[in-house]
Formats: structure tokens, sequence, C-alpha cells
């Protein structure tokens, strides 16, 4: 059960770089990992609703989830902003992204 | 050459990292168990952050991002602390804490992580900028 979360966890992780790398092409900057966290929590929220059995819910929701979600590349994006000038934009993207992820979470525990 | 994410083999490299940063998260929180607060969470965000910060302002003064810096970034970086961190349980627990009419203690993980993380991040970078080693 712990591999299976574990390998689940690499493919979440390698769907994020992609996902990003694709949606840097279209608009640069920290906004595809915004919404890769937003849609994640979304499913992480409707995943908890659904209770699955083990070692399923594991694998879905600590692995493929927790893996394709990120908080250190998200503090960093809202350092980066900072550290350019642009303080409006780096507290914008850090409450953001709380507020969204949050609420997309809610709305996923919500509607199952 | 493909940009990183058009190239499989870089691809396989996050996937690798991503592995063992989220069998590390996974252990971590098991070994903690259950929690009336996240504390599991809370902390390894943090760590995440810091060591995150570290990680790449250490591979900055290194030189371009490119061949092994790039690798390094990858597998280290948006793999394994990129699996080993995680939003969507950040989310969901605040959700949680907030349902649980502990909204003080939701308020508390949700902007304290976030507030946190930040200097965390922070803190990690000017150490990965000052060292002289390593």
């Amino acid at each position: 059960m712990i591999v299976l979360t574990a390998l689940a966890g690499g493919v979440g992780a390698a769907a994020r770089f992609v996902a990003d790398g694709l949606g840097r092409e279209r608009l640069p900057g920290p906004w595809a990992i915004v919404l890769v966290n937003v849609v994640g929590s979304f499913a992480l929220g409707l995943l908890t609703a659904a209770t699955l059995a083990e070692p399923w819910s594991a694998a879905l929701g600590v692995g493929l989830i927790g893996g394709w979600t990120t908080f250190s590349t998200a503090s960093h994006d809202t350092l980066d902003l900072a550290r350019d000038g642009r303080l409006a934009l780096a507290a914008a993207h850090a409450a953001g992204t709380l507020v969204l992820s949050v609420g997309a979470a809610a709305a996923g525990l919500a509607l199952l | 050459m493909p940009a990183p994410h058009r190239d499989p083999r870089l691809v396989a490299l996050v996937a690798a990292g991503g592995t063992v940063g989220v069998l590390a998260r996974d252990l971590l929180t098991r070994a903690v168990g259950a929690t009336s607060w996240p504390m599991a969470t809370f902390a390894i965000n943090l760590v995440g952050a810091f060591t995150l910060g570290l990680l790449l302002a250490s591979l900055r003064r290194r030189g371009p991002d490119a061949g092994r810096l790039l690798h390094a970034r990858l597998l280290l970086g948006t793999g394994v602390l990129g699996g080993f961190t995680t939003y969507s349980a950040l989310a969901v627990g605040t959700v949680e804490l907030a349902q649980d009419d502990r909204l003080v203690a939701a308020l508390a993980y949700g902007v304290g992580t976030v507030v946190l993380g930040l200097g965390a991040v922070a803190l990690g970078t000017a150490a990965g900028r000052s060292r002289t080693t390593a």
C-alpha cells in the first residue's frame, strides 16, 4: 500500500511538471501551479467525501493528488513575485491560492 | 533539445523524485498518526518550503539552469520536494477544521502555513545564497 501510494505520487508529480510546462507556454509565471493546486484541492475534497476503501484512498489522495499539488513551489513563487518588487501581486498570489484552494476543497467535499 | 517538460527522460526524473518525496510524506504522516490538528502536514510543508529555497538558491549560485543543475532542480525540487509538500491536504485539512466548528484553528492552520511557509522559503533562500560551501 505504501509502495502503491509512492508510485502514484511519482505519477502526480510528473503530471504536475508537464501541466506546469504546458501552462507556461501559454501564460508565463506561477499561474499554472495555482491552477494545479486549486484543481487538486477540489479533487481531494471529492475523494474525501467519496470515502473510498484502502489502498485506493491513500494511493489517490496522499499519492496521486498529493504529488500533483505542491506547497513548496507555491511559496517560492510568492517569494519570487515579492523579490521582483511586485508586492501586491505576491500578496494576491499567496492569499488567492489559499482562498481558491480552500474554496475548491469545500466545494469538492460538499458535492458528494 | 525539447523543452524540459517535453523530454520523457526529464519527466521520468521528476516522477522518480516525486515517488521518494511522497513516500517520505506518507511515512512521516503515518508515524505521527491522527492528531487533533494536522501537525505532520504543517511541519512537512514548512520544512519543504525552507529546503526548496535552500536548493534553488544553491543551484542558482552554481550556474545556469542547464545540464546537471537542471537535472538536480527537477529531481530534488520539482520531484522530491514538490511531492513531499502538498497543497491539497492543506486545503482539505483547513475545511475539515472549519466544519468541526474550530474556526480559529482552521484560520491558524491555513493562514499560518502560508505565512510561515513564505518565511521558511525566504530563510532557505538566504541560507542558500550566503553559503560558501555545498
